[in-house]
């Protein structure tokens, strides 16, 4: 497991003020495509670690983060780098366009 | 589960497979059911997200054998377990590419290729978005297909909904548990949904009916504000402020990757036989091309068709 759960009130602390970028998965336990992105995303977190740190915030018991980010549609997944967003996935479209995301953290 | 493999795999995962299934809704997992069950090796490219429409419902009344109703994605697990039951090989990967010129087919997913002695095309349809200005801008900013996903965002708040057919009222029902008021926008003056489904929504105090009517325009910068709208019963036009838009306009047949390789018609639906598209050894089920039902039970039933025309061609001495 390279990925934690996190919430509101460690968001600061382990997204914005993280020496590597963090990819935030915005997900709930009734939501169907975020059941299916988890174990894209897990697999991810591990071919990225020590690149890019990945994290999940259920926005059931988290509602501050999901409404200060403009989170209207989940699965959302937004890559912070130096506490700012780089970029932002609404759903869940596969592999593919998480990597495409991941990427531009390496690379940016 | 017991599993009872009726069929076997190739050595090499690459194949050749005895029929390579491109596709997880209900159409691609029952043709896996069958052919499986036909002792024919089967590889399903169930697509990076995997299970078709259902996917993406609640509770689905329609499907027989289930007489409390199922959860769409329960169902589709379902269907899944009873394919690998049997013995068919499942990936959650996308076909980027097919080649129909060679024997056995070639089907390029990501870095890999497979072999298959026979395809079936069971790629289904995907959401169709509106193209008024602004829709496809907003989307997760508001706009959304999927309200079993995105209704709890609207606790409170008025949302539209866009469409007549059955989909769209599953889309009103379920905003109802969250928002205020639910507007559905239809551009006829009739619903082509079920009576059942009908009449679901219109006893539903929280929900409102425009008929007629069209939206022309969706505004908002951060998110989602106001539609523009006009009636085409009159021609006059309007301004709705609404916090949500969740489109079910219906669908569009997902089959770019065949364009130039299968016999597709002017709205990219493949062309069909029953089961069979013009290419020889090459199948088609579900709603990649009826677009007359498009149920889950018609799906389904495709499939097994199309499992069973598989199994047939594989008989035939030129399939070896």
């Amino acid at each position: 497991m390279a990925s934690i759960d996190i919430t509101d009130q460690d968001f600061e602390a382990k997204v914005l003020q993280s020496k590597i970028p963090v990819l935030v998965d915005f997900w709930a336990e009734w939501c169907v495509p975020c059941k299916m992105a988890g174990p894209v995303l897990e697999e991810l977190s591990e071919a990225y670690k020590d690149k890019i740190q990945v994290v999940k915030l259920n926005v059931d018991q988290n509602q501050l983060t999901p409404g200060s980010h403009g989170i209207m549609s989940i699965p959302t997944t937004i890559l912070f780098k130096d506490g700012k967003e780089i970029g932002r996935q609404v759903g869940f479209s596969g592999k593919e366009a998480f990597e495409e995301l991941m990427k531009k953290g390496v690379t940016s | 589960m017991e599993q009872e493999f009726f069929a076997t795999k190739p050595e090499d995962p690459r194949g050749p497979w005895d029929v390579v299934i491109i596709g997880s809704g209900p159409a691609g997992l029952t043709a896996a059911i069958y052919t499986t069950r036909g002792a024919a090796s089967t590889l399903i490219l169930g697509g990076g997200t995997w299970g078709g429409q259902l996917m993406l419902t609640t509770v689905v009344d329609n499907f027989p054998g289930f007489s409390e109703g199922v959860e769409g994605p329960i169902l589709m697990e379902k269907m899944k377990s009873q394919a690998q039951r049997f013995g068919a090989e499942f990936l959650s990967v996308n076909a980027d590419s097919i080649d129909v010129t060679k024997s056995p087919f070639e089907i390029k997913a990501g870095d890999k290729t497979y072999l298959a002695r026979s395809i079936i095309i069971a790629t289904g349809a995907r959401t169709l978005w509106l193209d008024a200005p602004g829709v496809k801008e907003l989307i997760g900013k508001g706009v959304s297909s999927c309200a079993p996903c995105d209704a709890p965002f609207f606790r409170g708040k008025k949302v539209a909904v866009v469409g007549g057919g059955d989909s769209a009222m599953e889309e009103a029902s379920v905003l109802t548990k969250y928002a205020s008021e639910v507007i559905i926008i239809h551009r006829r003056n009739e619903f082509k949904a079920s009576a059942a489904m009908q009449e679901k929504v219109k006893k539903n105090p929280k929900i409102k009916i425009l008929w007629n009517t069209e939206v022309v325009k969706a505004n908002g910068e951060v998110k989602l504000e106001s539609l523009d709208l006009k009636n085409s019963a009159d021609n006059s036009t309007s301004n709705l402020p609404v916090d949500g838009l969740f489109v079910a306009i219906g669908h569009a047949p997902a089959t770019e990757i065949f364009k130039g390789k299968v016999e597709l018609d002017e709205r990219g639906f493949v062309k069909n036989k029953g089961t069979k598209t013009n290419i020889s050894g090459m199948f088609v089920s579900g709603d990649v091309h009826d677009h007359a039902y498009e149920q889950a039970v018609t799906a389904a039933g495709f499939g097994c068709m199309a499992g069973m025309d598989v199994l047939s061609f594989l008989e035939e001495p030129q399939s070896k």
